[in-house]
């Protein structure tokens, strides 16, 4: 019991730590790495929790895709961060206010929380024994049945964005040198080469 | 004995997925449709934009067939995630059909202005897919989905004149802000979730019903998912997102913008709120009152000072919005109905209303402000004419057709005792009827300056027609729209 608690603040105080490092830290591939570190913490607790397949998606998704892309957009990409940082002084007490109204909501939401007393019946699958079925097998065995609808429409907003990105990204530019193989077999003789007599002393027109 | 009975169990389930999947039948062909054209379009490659809209006008008024005649009696599909009543059944016909209208409109300018690609129609019908599923959601799942998968298509419909600054800036707005939304609108799901226990409409409107203490939890989580929603219809305080992407969108996505997705999300809203939500009404009914007013009023005022006829429809989209949660905050059968009636009026006008705004067109170049339309009587008397009517049905001015939406409104809100509501709607829509009233005495009484080209195709002017023709004729038959919006209110109710 202790250790689980020793864990658990060490892996929330570092979480805290990391992500207040990703806005702080002046190098933009610093806060980048920072934010790698926050997931892999907040995975730790999700496995503290028991939820071991959520933990997983965190680092294969966050970590191993997400937080990789940023890290090539932020050194592919020449941004100036002076000129981002910039208008930081100006917004800050807007921005202070706004966060201070949202975390005192938190507050008084937390310190008076309450459940509803039909909560407990109200819970439409409940999450299963960990010795009988695993966390994995258990969304997998709703995902693809009772939730089969929702899961279609997740591949349709997907397919969405794909034609999103394609849409408002590809263009066909004129005067790109692209090999095409049947065009260069198809080619004949007469269509490229002229025989042109070249009298002395005039030069080809 | 076992394998007898886990064949029987086996055959059972399946009978119950192919009733689920007949009850969500037009959606999946919807889906279907959108696919099919998106593969045509691609390997037919450049130059299928006509024939791809062509095809998803079809698809969409074959869907609408569909729902009106879906062969089933069963309403609920997939444990409760998906619900069919009359009142969605409704709401989905006129989306379809605006969607259509907007197909329709567009075509031209797409043409016109170096924006053949044959995505366009395609967005504009998974839009509208989701946009139907948002209207039968009836969990907080299949809303908060069906509302991913109709903002997505807007967000890359607002930026799809890449080359243009303006529409980037657009889409970038909007998809920041949407994103942001969607965000208030997941915490405020995962807060009620977290304090009930289920995400079901129907169990938690029984859990809300039964419970005597409601935690503030449920307050801020209904708080943050009406924000999050009212986001999508543009009510202040989240409506500074409208102007700039209304006028930096090309002129037919923000023709699509201003016809459909705000009534879906109206929908949307009315079946929460009186689904799921319906005991709570006291909480709700004070935030939907105050946004309503605080709309009405930006709407009135703030689009006094506009130039730009686009961003203008945008502040008028946004005091109508106001007019219509007016028939919300009432919180009763009418009030639903005036909201239908309001919004059925409101979809037609605007239709109109952009069709003129897609031909205002000087030497081969759009126009868009409203000094252009000046002394237009004299070169275009039909135009001129068709845009009057529509701009007194617009301000809601007696015998045209936007007068009676509004009269239902202000009638529900006054029997449900909200007076300083309905005097505030009668007094802002006074000052509103300023710039309604402006662009036709722009139109009538100042100099002829220069006329517009001749329009192009047929389709903007039938739409302008019979948009004009249905705002001057409404009130000779308005009982059909009236009966069938009372029904379509009362089956929110039947449950």
């Amino acid at each position: 019991m202790i250790i689980s608690t020793i864990v658990f603040y060490a892996l929330a105080g570092v979480l805290i730590l990391s992500s207040m490092m990703v806005i702080t830290s002046k190098n933009p591939v610093h806060s980048v790495l920072f934010l790698i570190l926050a997931f892999f913490n907040a995975a730790g607790l999700c496995v503290l929790l028991g939820a071991e397949f959520i933990a997983m998606l965190l680092v294969i998704v966050y970590v191993g895709a997400v937080a990789v892309l940023f890290l090539f957009v932020v050194m592919m990409l020449d941004i100036n961060f002076k000129d981002l940082q910039s208008g930081f002084k100006k917004y800050m007490s807007v921005g202070g206010l706004v966060g201070g109204i949202l975390l005192a909501e938190l507050i008084v939401i937390y310190s008076s929380w309450s459940f509803s007393k039909s909560a407990p019946e109200n819970i439409k699958f409940k999450t299963p024994d960990i010795t009988e079925l695993s966390n994995t097998e258990a969304l997998g065995r709703i995902l693809y049945t009772d939730n089969l609808f929702l899961f279609q429409i997740a591949g349709l907003i997907l397919l969405v964005a794909m034609i999103g990105a394609i849409t408002l990204t590809l263009r066909t530019r004129d005067g790109v040198m692209k090999q095409d193989v049947s065009d260069q077999v198809n080619r004949k003789r007469e269509d490229v080469v002229k025989i042109v007599k070249v009298e002395t002393g005039t030069g080809v027109a | 004995m076992t394998t007898v009975a886990s064949g029987l169990e086996v055959s059972l389930a399946m009978s119950q997925i192919e009733l689920d999947l007949n009850v969500v039948m037009p959606e999946i062909l919807m889906a279907i449709f959108g696919m099919l054209l998106l593969v045509f379009g691609v390997i037919r490659g450049k130059n299928s934009l006509r024939l791809v809209s062509y095809g998803s006008a079809i698809a969409m008024v074959f869907v609408a067939y569909m729902v009106l005649n879906l062969p089933v009696e069963q309403e609920n599909a997939f444990q409760g995630l998906f619900v069919n009543e009359w009142f969605s059944s409704f709401m989905k016909v006129l989306i379809l059909m605006g969607s259509v209208i907007s197909i329709f409109l567009s075509l031209n300018y797409l043409e016109n202005n170096n924006m053949n690609r044959f995505e366009f129609p395609i967005l504009i019908l998974f839009s509208t897919l989701g946009m139907m599923i948002m209207l039968s959601a009836n969990d907080l799942m299949t809303l908060y989905m069906g509302l991913e998968l109709q903002s997505l298509p807007l967000y890359i419909l607002a930026a799809f004149k890449r080359d243009n600054l303006k529409s980037s800036e657009a889409g970038i707005k909007y998809f920041v802000l949407g994103a942001l939304s969607s965000g208030l609108l997941l915490y405020g799901i995962s807060l009620i979730y977290g304090f009930t226990g289920t995400t079901s409409f129907e169990t938690l409107s029984q859990t809300f019903a039964s419970d005597e203490n409601i935690s503030i939890a449920v307050i801020v989580g209904l708080v943050f998912i009406i924000s999050g929603l009212i986001f999508k219809i543009s009510a202040v305080p989240f409506h500074m997102w409208t102007p700039d992407v209304y006028e930096g969108s090309p002129t037919a996505t923000t023709a699509f913008f201003a016809i459909v997705p705000k009534i879906a999300a109206m929908g949307l809203i009315i079946r929460i709120l009186f689904g799921a939500f319906a005991d709570l009404i006291e909480q709700w009914q004070q935030i939907i009152v105050l946004v309503s007013i605080l709309s009405m009023l930006v709407g009135a005022f703030a689009g006094i000072v506009q130039d730009n006829i686009k961003r203008l429809m945008a502040y008028s989209s946004i005091g109508h919005i106001g007019y219509a949660l007016v028939g919300v905050a009432a919180g009763s059968i009418d009030g639903v109905r005036g909201v239908i009636i309001y919004l059925t009026i409101y979809m037609i006008m605007s239709a109109g209303v952009f069709a003129v705004i897609l031909s205002m067109k000087k030497n081969d170049r759009m126009v868009e402000n409203i000094s252009d339309l000046s002394g237009i009587s004299k070169s275009n008397p039909a135009m001129a004419l068709l845009m009057t009517i529509l701009m007194f049905s617009m301000a809601g001015i007696p015998p045209v057709a936007g007068f009676f939406g509004k009269l239902f409104i202000f009638q529900a809100a006054v029997e449900s005792g909200l007076y300083t509501l309905a005097v505030i709607g009668v007094l802002t829509s006074v000052v509103a009827a300023f710039y309604y009233l402006r662009i036709i005495k722009v139109m009538y009484f100042d100099a002829f300056e220069d006329k517009f080209d001749k329009i192009q195709g047929k389709s903007l002017a039938t739409i302008m027609t019979i948009s004009g023709i249905f705002a001057l004729c409404f009130i000779i038959s308005p009982d059909i729209l009236f009966s069938t919006a009372s029904e379509a209110a009362q089956s929110l109710w039947a449950e």
